[in-house]
């Protein structure tokens, strides 16, 4: 178990390295330079090459490669080109404002959703079910951005209950807070629910198909019974694999929701810098992208291998 | 029909809902309480179905269209979900086939096997661990007390198989239904299950519906015998009725294909003695495993060193229990599993490790059978367009070779425009024979090619492939588990134990003088078409 | 036996409401698509009023959008251009991601680890931010567009296409073909291709409703279709500003995106079930 561990572990530190090598590769082959851009197009030749040297740009890809991934491992991620204060700095008051919005989100949708997908379960095939299925399926091809403007036009445009816009200021009461996130944590938590729902009853069903699950059936066990016993431990790993992938999504793919509500996220921050060419700013939000997802998914594997006794005990089958 | 019946099937139709084809026809049947009766049929003879709807679960796709099941008074078709539910694992239980499948890999064995106490709360939880454990022990489970604390891949298939067991007896139901409850394990195997399910039911006086394809292991526990054949019952009588006084014609086939054990001398008279000339196909020294290779050595051996011949004209078999390696053997010679060490030789001429490094040709002359005809044919592909890309392949332009093929095989011409699902198991499995001998070759390897089939039809075609060895002067290597088979077409048997040969000789030999311990056990375990032979058979020793 | 029972009547097979209403959907859809040139009322560039957002009335239906234009022209232009890039995108994704994933479940090997490995890490970016990033960088143009789309989404169906084709691979049809000694383009096409048909159309509705909601994200985002052509996602961005004024005029194109892509994940489902049922019954 211990070894499964460390195996696992090293395999994250891995694909995170890669990660950064396709994130600095990937915004080293961008066009545009980002000297000239930094200084706009009338500046003088002479200008830009005193920028790029100072900026480092002169020296090999390589070498500059090895400078930032050795200064992040410092917890040092450089400094922005437009705004010339220290990345850490922008990312810590964003990353703030994204565990916010996502952390409430995933508290409020995951038990929602996996009580929905397991209460679908229950009654495969009545009427329920199929309206119910119907539903979270139509909900989860539901773009993101018409649920937000549609919750915009009614709690903020018609019934003026929730701000359009939110907007938060440091030294806001919580209820002003709690406000202000209304709107996109409603929005958002329709979208995963739907989601995570619609892939709990999937990964069920397919279990409830299963042998061990009719003999439990002619055992005499009830069908709750077997949903939420026999069924849910052995969906354990395939759940935490999806809520580690909702989750992934809520920190780093939410760039719609944070644009329709003007939410200061890391999502927007990065689509920002993208525009400005601020590569320091960029590169260090794709890194936090990549190791968010590298972690979830290290997470979800380690919580399923906790359900597995194949794994957790050590006695294998005598004989044979 | 019989005194107030515990079971009682009443004109049973059952019927798949989309097209509306009948699996089982007009079915009527009874079982008396304290009684045994055997359902024994060929795959799809819908002997499963039948079994499952004494539950009341009839499954997805399927619907009764007539008649209903009572157990004892109730409608179980009708039955309410509620009702099944008292009934289901109280008064009724059910053994399945595959205990690995059917239990829950994640719950510990004692809390699945006490489940039904729980769920109907029938005894307090204390008393129902208790009486687990009583059942383990008297199923012949070692280390009562403490096995049931495991997980189902801890133990082996034969222990699983008695948990299963225990926990169909644990409520004292009045019926018990298994489903071939000893047909996937090995027969050192089986005969310990067999007799422990017997014990089992015998002890606390319970009725039995025993589902099987076998009649030799149906004979050792039934009161009473029902032969089904494709939905129909076309006969139901006493056991020794069944075996002494046959009514139908099948029953008489059945009877006959299981007579063909225990061998005697006379059955084996015509056997070739072992070839002195060098053999078509020869492996020397085989070592092969899983895992990275270190001094010739696999990390997982799982053969190790085997060698023998084959030469044309002859059947060699190989047999051997799960584990064995006897499929990986017929990798090995067949280039899909490159060996560790050893050599593999044609005709006095050394293969490559790999298919990759022999020549067309080479690959052409040795072709192997497997054992599963459903997944060895492409289903999306006619039986024509299988057998002509072997044609193409190997540039056979012979006209009308397809159809001489599927004469070979004794199969009409026109089987040629079928697809595989519009043929029976033991029509694939000829296709799957023609696809083979397609290529004209010298050594054909034939790996369990009967034991997806039921008896009837792999006798018919155990005497195919004695026919074509003759016919064609075939090389062939047998392998199987089975030792009726074996018996039947062997010219000479090698016994492998878990990667090692322990014997090797001429068929007679070996199967009426064996010199190995193993090879005693293994024979004394295949179950005989007699009633009594499980009780004068001693417990050998244990499962190994 | 006596006389044989009566039988029970088999259950109709009720035709299928929820696919009755995607082919509906998607059929119309394809309609609008094709004859758009033919079904607008007002050119969808010319402007037919002074006031934007003004509300439907019977000649325009949908009213005016940010400029005075004719929304429902609008969006019935926008209509052809929105699917033929989910498309194109689709197609993209499955050409390659298709011929990858066979190709290295078949191979095996080093080439499969290291594409593995590379999907792996390429998906554990976001899409979307992957997305903007490179047409940030490359500009908005609909060739960009769709490759880029097409690539990102190559890396999920390169993972299905590999899966189906590993189960293939272990079956003993495949070995016997691999024994007599076939080539890499016989096992390819002659004997895997016609198992994986079906899943990978079904992967393949469901793909392009991914993509049709991912480009229309990114035109949501201005980084997408650029004026004066306008997809549905670039339609809601347009006339996001109404919405303020209590104008519907960004609900409409939403509602066609979500119409569409329910379609299609709904098509897919139904057929599913329907083949699950097939399956049983053989």
């Amino acid at each position: 178990m211990i070894g499964y561990l460390i195996k696992r572990l090293l395999l994250a530190v891995l694909v995170l390295w890669l990660v950064s090598l396709l994130v600095f590769v990937g915004t080293e082959i961008l066009p545009g330079d980002v000297a000239q851009l930094a200084l706009g197009q009338f500046a003088t030749p002479e200008s830009v090459a005193t920028l790029r040297t100072e900026l480092g740009l002169d020296q090999p890809a390589a070498l500059r490669y090895l400078d930032w991934l050795f200064g992040i491992l410092q917890g040092d991620w450089g400094q922005s080109i437009t705004t010339k204060t220290p990345v850490a700095d922008m990312l810590s008051q964003r990353i703030g404002n994204t565990v916010l919005l996502a952390g409430t989100t995933t508290l409020i949708a995951t038990p929602l959703a996996i009580c929905i997908g397991l209460l679908l379960s229950l009654g495969t095939g009545g009427w329920l079910d199929r309206l119910g299925s119907i539903t979270i399926l139509g909900l989860s091809a539901t773009p993101e951005f018409l649920i937000a403007t549609l919750a915009v036009l009614l709690f903020a445009v018609k019934l003026y209950w929730f701000p359009a816009v939110a907007y938060l200021s440091p030294g806001a009461s919580w209820q002003d807070t709690a406000r202000a996130l209304f709107l996109p944590v409603a929005t958002l938590v329709i979208v995963v629910t739907a989601q995570i729902a619609r892939m709990t009853r999937a990964i069920i069903s397919n279990l409830l198909g299963q042998p061990f699950a009719e003999m439990a059936m002619l055992k005499g066990v009830p069908r709750y019974k077997i949903v939420s016993q026999h069924a849910l431990i052995m969906a354990v790993g395939p759940l935490a694999n999806v809520v580690a992938l909702n989750v992934a999504y809520l920190v780093s793919g939410v760039v719609v929701v944070e644009t329709v509500f003007a939410y200061p996220g890391l999502a927007r921050l990065m689509v920002d810098a993208v525009q400005a060419r601020d590569m320091p700013v960029v590169q260090a939000c794709a890194m936090v992208f990549g190791a968010v997802y590298v972690i979830l998914i290290l997470l979800a594997d380690t919580l399923a291998d906790l359900f597995d006794p194949f794994l957790t005990t050590s006695r294998k089958a005598t004989g044979q | 029909m019989t005194q107030n019946p515990v079971l009682e099937f009443d004109r049973l139709v059952i019927a798949q809902t989309s097209g509306g084809k009948s699996i089982l026809n007009d079915i009527s049947l009874s079982v008396a309480k304290g009684e045994v009766l055997a359902l024994i049929g060929e795959s799809g003879s819908g002997k499963t179905s039948l079994a499952l709807s004494a539950l009341g679960r009839i499954r997805p796709g399927l619907m009764v269209r007539h008649g209903n099941v009572r157990l004892a008074g109730l409608d179980m078709i009708r039955a309410t979900e509620q009702e099944l539910r008292h009934r289901r694992g109280k008064s009724i239980s059910y053994i399945a086939q595959s205990a690995a499948m059917s239990f829950n890999q994640r719950m510990r064995l004692d809390r699945q096997v006490t489940e039904p106490a729980a769920v109907h709360g029938a005894m307090p939880a204390m008393a129902a661990i208790k009486r687990a454990h009583a059942l383990y022990a008297s199923l012949g489970l070692p280390d009562p007390g403490q096995i049931g604390a495991r997980f189902p891949h801890e133990v082996s298939g034969g222990q699983l198989q008695r948990f299963m067991i225990a926990m169909g007896l644990l409520l004292d139901p009045d019926l018990v239904v298994c489903d071939e409850p000893t047909s996937a394990l090995d027969v050192t195997t089986q005969i310990e299950v067999l007799r422990a399910l017997k014990t089992g039911i015998r002890e606390n006086g319970t009725a039995a519906l025993f589902v099987s394809h076998d009649l030799a292991v149906v004979a050792q526990v039934a009161d009473r015998i029902a032969v089904l054949k494709r939905g129909d019952l076309i006969e139901c009588a006493s056991t020794t009725e069944i075996l002494e006084n046959p009514q139908h014609d099948y029953t008489r086939e059945l009877i006959r294909a299981c007579q063909r054990w225990p061998v005697t001398a006379r059955d084996l008279v015509a056997k070739k003695p072992p070839a002195a000339a060098e053999g078509a196909i020869e492996a020397r020294g085989i070592v092969a495993g899983y895992g990275s290779v270190t001094n010739n050595k696999p990390k997982i051996e799982i053969l190790k060193g085997v060698s023998l011949n084959v030469a044309r004209g002859r059947v060699v078999a190989i047999i051997g229990e799960s584990g064995s390696g006897k499929s990986t053997l017929a990798r090995v010679i067949a280039g899909l599993h490159a060996p560790a060490a050893g050599t593999i030789t044609l005709s006095g001429k050394t293969l490559a490790d790999r298919g990759s490094g022999r020549t067309r040709d080479e690959m052409r002359r040795i072709q192997m059978v497997f054992q599963s005809a459903d997944t060895a044919l492409n289903a999306k592909h006619s039986v024509g367009r299988i057998l002509g890309r072997v044609l193409d392949f190997f540039g056979d332009k012979s006209p009308g070779r397809i159809a001489e093929l599927l004469e070979m095989v004794n199969l009409p011409a026109e089987y040629a425009r079928r697809k595989p699902s519009q043929l029976s198991g033991g029509e694939k499995q000829r296709v799957n024979l023609a696809r083979a001998l397609a290529a004209r070759p010298e050594v054909l390897i034939c790996d369990e090619i009967t034991s997806a089939l039921d008896t009837v039809v792999a006798a018919s075609i155990i005497r195919l492939v004695e026919d074509l060895r003759d016919r064609l002067d075939l090389a062939i290597l047998f392998i199987s588990h089975d030792m009726a088979t074996v018996a039947a077409l062997a010219d000479q048997v090698v016994v492998l134990k878990q990667g090692v040969v322990v014997e090797n000789g001429a068929a007679p030999d070996v199967l009426l003088r064996p010199q190995a311990d193993y090879t005693r056990l293994l024979l004394g375990s295949v179950p005989e078409l007699r009633i009594g032979w499980l009780e004068d058979t001693a417990p050998g020793a244990p499962a190994l | 036996m006596t006389t044989k029972p009566d039988l029970a009547p088999l259950p109709r097979q009720r035709p299928s409401l929820t696919l009755w209403f995607s082919f509906g959907v998607l059929g119309a859809f394809v309609f609008i698509a094709v004859f758009s040139p033919w079904l607008v009322p007002f050119d969808p560039t010319e402007f037919v009023t002074d006031l934007p957002f003004q509300a439907g009335n019977g000649a325009s239906i949908l009213g005016s959008d940010y400029l005075g234009r004719d929304l429902f022209s609008r969006l019935i232009a926008g209509t052809s251009l929105t699917l033929l890039m989910g498309l194109g995108a689709t197609l993209l994704a499955h050409l390659v991601g298709d011929t990858l994933g066979m190709l290295v479940a078949l191979r095996g090997g080093w080439l499969d680890v290291v594409l593995c490995r590379i999907v792996d890490v390429a998906l554990s970016l976001p899409k979307i931010i992957v997305g903007l990033v490179v047409v940030a960088a490359l500009g908005s143009s609909i060739t960009t567009l769709v490759v880029v789309t097409g690539l990102i989404y190559s890396a999920s169906v390169f993972r299905v296409a590999r899966a189906l084709g590993r189960d293939l691979v272990g079956q003993d049809f495949m070995r016997v073909a691999r024994m007599r000694g076939e080539g890499p383009v016989w096992l390819l096409f002659g004997e895997m291709l016609p198992h994986v048909v079906r899943p990978l159309a079904a992967d393949f509705a469901i793909r392009m409703s991914f993509a049709i909601l991912f480009m229309s994200s990114l035109s949501f985002l201005g980084l997408g279709v650029q004026p004066p052509l306008a997809d549905w996602g670039a339609l809601v961005r347009e006339n996001l500003q109404g919405l303020g004024g209590g104008s519907l005029a960004p609900i409409y194109p939403a509602l066609a995106i979500a119409l569409v892509s329910i379609a299609l994940n709904l098509f897919v489902d139904v057929l599913g079930e329907r083949n699950d049922a097939a399956e049983l019954s053989k």
